[in-house]
């Protein structure tokens, strides 16, 4: 339902179709690439991925360096140091352990190091909560990573073999978040088709050399100290690198499809085509409430639409503008806050400005719901899309997010 | 200084990919005393060079002769590009054969 | 002179025996007579340039790498200021698995370098994980005693009663309040293969001890604590960054030893000190510096006090591990 499948992709990639949790699938995805170090500590809803890879490593499956690190902050030191000496690396973490990382994440972007990180979704605390949401993931959008957000277990592995690709590219060298729904995905059981291991080497080749590394026989200094002079031109470089991404993450998408036969895009749309009234998601849940919801309304004559966001950073402007300018009122589906801002919808802001950059004027509101997974009821989307009709005829748009599913 | 090149110019990441590229720093224009060898009395024992900071002493296989007759192969200098003038040299010295003399401008 | 170093059997004999090359500066930008950029220097000659150096946020870091000039003639890299550790496990398991895997052909040993802040405070759980964890990584912490980067605050690692800007010297509280940490205690709580003291005073000690350190890194971890006075940050002539870290010595302050393979020694001189008599004054120490300024008697006695228990602490551990 989710990807555009060509027709004349080589079934012989696809090695079978088994059971995976979206973590597991991560894992196996992991696995396929052949990292060479991963470094992670536990935390829920994450730690069911480096369990996994932990099985990996100790039964042979996996030929791969695991670093037990003491915390998050280590984990994500540790998989810097071990990209800037040339491995392929992963690791893994949610909420809390995403906070702990925080400084090195701006530390991995800025010394331009291809690492691959999942992120499974959830909230922060106080008052602690292990559930779902993207509280954590908001909180770190500025860090200068690319950032995907998937919506099904397959995607989910896609995306992280799509991800090794592009990080490592040579026009990129930046590091990649795959995130998706914690819980809703990370541990329920899809239908995942896998490839074979030989496909996936091929598709993800070791560029090995092909970026100054730690090593005597180059020695080369990394995390210099930048005056004022030069702070602003280094940091910009990895700032216009995230932009200049965009290019090769298509690319891969594309090739990926060649090869593997399922490609994502950007945005994905749905039922977009005629749409009156569209909500913009991220996630699984999100999404396919939504999409339940939408097709309901469309029983009843409502002509309803849904785009999910994919890619997050760098922002997919001109693909939403182009695929929202038809219509007669949005609304943005949050599942995070950004608390005392003007309006509260973290990714609402993003796409009110990406709309209003382009000229677009319309009805676009702001929608907080599943805040710690507090269940998202297609009911609840079926709804706003009536309110979304109710507010293009009256032109009476809230000033504020609408809180769903709040008592 | 170095010239301030555009970001498009750099190498990526904030590299420095020229090793002990801070040869270019002269720090020597921050001293305020100078190390001055007396040669003579200089027992070529290596201890400055050792306990030098920066390093800016030089050993050089630079024979000398003293005004007693004494034939030495090295010869340490200062090297006053790097020296700071920290006086730790003049301190260690066991023979006490580097003084610290002022810097005039 | 305290250098000829009869204890240590590998390498470096004499002073004629320390390698020419440098792989550091000149042209750092540290303060003049700074003993941690001597440190950097002798520990880069025993080591050669088959290492790459992981360095902590701080004075060695700010000074040797401001943009776009290097001191460093070997791969370095800075992150941040609590994860020198954590950042030399990930590259240690990195060269194993490259090398294994037949990717790369890396030979070059792993150094961190931190200081006391990054070391005793906010590194101190990345260092734990670390040796835990077994990584076949030399740490080097080097002590300046106080965050000198930041414009000498207190660490754990500052002594009693000294000065720093903040412990300063009041009518209630006179300098710094608590002891020393006793780091070389938590480092070999660990069982790692090799810990050290060493002190920029004591080149060739402190060199055979770099080497001997790199040498055991197939087993695992090892541990380098430095003494290395800081002119600015002491209140001591530039001149006498060398004098005091060797009065430090000889008084008893900062002993030399190691733990090797669970086995304890003390290296020259210290190995004399056991006997208090053959201890410098402790007041020979502390004159020369500003940060000791404001003590008085009794409170010279109370850390004369905790230099005795500490000796008497290394004696039972001599007698139980020598
Ligand atoms: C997380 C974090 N907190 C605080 C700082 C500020 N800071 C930078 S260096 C430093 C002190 C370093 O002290 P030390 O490790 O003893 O090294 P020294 O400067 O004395 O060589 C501090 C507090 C920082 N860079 N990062
Ligand atoms: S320490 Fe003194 S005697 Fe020794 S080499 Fe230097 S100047 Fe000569
Ligand atoms: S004064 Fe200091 S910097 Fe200059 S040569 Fe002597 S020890 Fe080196
Ligand atoms: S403040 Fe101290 S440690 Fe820092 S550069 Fe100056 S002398 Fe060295
Ligand atoms: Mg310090």
């Amino acid at each position: 339902m989710t990807q555009v499948v060509e027709k004349g992709r080589e079934r012989s990639v696809v090695v079978g179709k088994v059971g995976l949790t979206t973590n597991y699938a991560v894992a196996h995805a992991v696995k396929d690439v052949d990292v060479d170090v991963v470094a992670a500590y536990p935390i829920t809803p994450q730690t069911t991925i480096i369990e996994r890879l932990a099985e990996y490593v100790a039964n042979g499956e996996l030929d791969a360096e695991f670093i037990p690190v003491e915390s998050e902050h280590s984990a994500l030191s540790a998989a810097v140091g071990a990209s800037a000496a040339g491995a392929r690396v992963f690791t893994a973490t949610s909420a809390q352990g995403l906070e702990l990382m925080h400084e090195i994440l701006h530390i991995a972007s800025g010394l331009r190091l291809p690492i691959v990180m999942a992120v499974p979704g959830r909230a922060l605390s106080a008052p602690i909560s292990i559930h779902g949401d993207y509280q954590d993931l908001m909180n770190v959008r500025d860090t200068g990573w690319i950032i995907y957000i998937a919506s099904t277990a397959q995607e989910a592995y896609d995306t992280v073999i799509e991800a090794f690709r592009v990080a490592e590219d040579p026009r990129v060298l930046l590091p990649v978040i795959v995130s998706y729904d914690g819980f809703l995905m990370s541990h329920t059981t899809e239908p995942v088709e896998v490839y074979d291991v030989k496909a996936v080497r091929e598709f993800t080749p070791r560029r090995h050399g092909a970026r100054p590394l730690l090593n005597p026989e180059r020695p080369v200094t990394m995390g210099a100290l930048a005056t004022p002079d030069w702070y602003y031109e280094i940091k910009y470089q990895a700032i216009n690198a995230l932009k200049a991404s965009r290019s090769v993450i298509d690319e891969v998408d594309s090739e990926f499809n060649r090869r593997f036969g399922r490609s994502y895009g950007a945005v994905e749309g749905f039922m977009l085509d005629d749409a009156d009234y569209i909500l913009v998601t991220y996630g699984g849940a999100a999404t396919w409430n939504a999409l339940e919801a939408a097709k309901e309304a469309r029983g009843r004559g409502l002509r309803a639409g849904v785009l999910r966001i994919r890619l997050f950073r760098p922002f997919p402007t001109n693909d939403l503008v182009k695929k929202l300018a038809d219509a007669k009122a949005v609304a943005v589906v949050d599942r995070a806050i950004a608390p005392g801002s003007p309006v509260e919808g973290p990714v609402f802001k993003d796409v009110y400005i990406a709309l209003r950059e382009y000229g677009v004027d319309k009805p676009v509101i702001s929608v907080i719901h599943g805040i710690s997974q507090r269940t998202m009821y297609v009911r609840d989307f079926y709804e706003l899309y009536y309110k979304l009709k109710d507010i293009a005829s009256t032109g009476n748009v809230p000033r504020e997010s609408l809180y769903m599913g709040l008592r | 200084m170095s010239e301030l090149r555009s970001w498009t110019q750099i190498p990526i990441g904030g590299y420095i990919t020229e090793p002990q590229n801070s040869v270019k720093n002269k720090t020597g224009s921050w001293r305020t005393q100078r190390p001055v060898i007396d040669q003579d009395a200089c027992t070529r024992c290596r201890i400055c060079w050792l306990y030098c900071p920066e390093p800016a002493i030089l050993e050089l296989n630079k024979p000398y002769v003293t005004k007693g007759g004494r034939k030495y192969n090295l010869t340490f200098e200062i090297n006053y590009d790097y020296c700071k003038g920290c006086g730790i040299c003049a301190n260690e010295c066991p023979v006490k054969a580097i003084k610290m003399v002022p810097e005039v401008v | 002179m305290g250098m000829a170093s009869g204890q240590i059997k590998v390498g470096i004999r004499t002073i004629w025996d320390v390698p020419k090359e440098e792989y550091f500066g000149p042209g750092q930008l540290t303060c003049a007579g700074c003993g941690p950029s001597l440190a950097v220097r002798h520990i880069l000659k025993a080591a050669g340039p088959d290492v790459i150096v992981v360095n902590a946020t701080g004075c060695i870091e700010v000074t040797s790498t401001q943009y776009p000039y290097t001191a460093w003639g070997v791969p370095y890299i800075h992150v941040a200021f609590e994860n020198a550790a954590a950042v030399a496990s990930g590259i240690e398991a990195a060269i194993k698995a490259l090398n294994r895997k037949g990717i790369a052909n890396v030979k070059a040993k792993v150094i961190a370098l931190a200081g006391d802040g990054g070391t005793y405070d906010i590194g101190m759980q990345a260092l734990s994980g670390m040796l835990e964890r077994g990584h076949g990584v030399l740490y080097v912490l080097y002590d300046n005693e106080a965050y000198m980067n930041t414009g000498i605050q207190r660490s754990g690692g500052t002594p009693r009663f000294a000065w720093t800007t903040t412990s300063p010297v009041g009518s209630r509280v006179r300098g710094k309040v608590q002891s020393k940490k006793d780091i070389m205690s938590i480092v070999i709580a660990h069982h790692i293969p090799y810990a050290a003291t060493a002190s920029i005073a004591y080149p060739i000690d402190l060199m055979n001890k770099v080497r001997r350190a790199l040498e055991v890194l197939d087993e695992g971890p090892a541990f380098l604590h430095v003494f290395a006075p800081c002119p600015p940050g002491w209140r001591i002539d530039d001149s006498k960054t060398v004098e005091i870290a060797r009065l430090a010595v000889e008084t008893g302050v900062f002993p030399l030893f190691e733990w090797d393979h669970g086995r304890f020694r003390l290296n020259p001189p210290s190995n004399m000190h056991v006997d208090k008599s053959k201890r410098k004054p402790l007041i020979n120490y502390l004159k020369p510096q500003g940060r000791f300024a404001h003590l008085k008697e009794e409170e010279i006695k109370a850390m004369e006090t905790e230099v005795d228990s500490y000796w008497d602490y290394l004696t039972r551990l001599l007698k139980a591990f020598g």
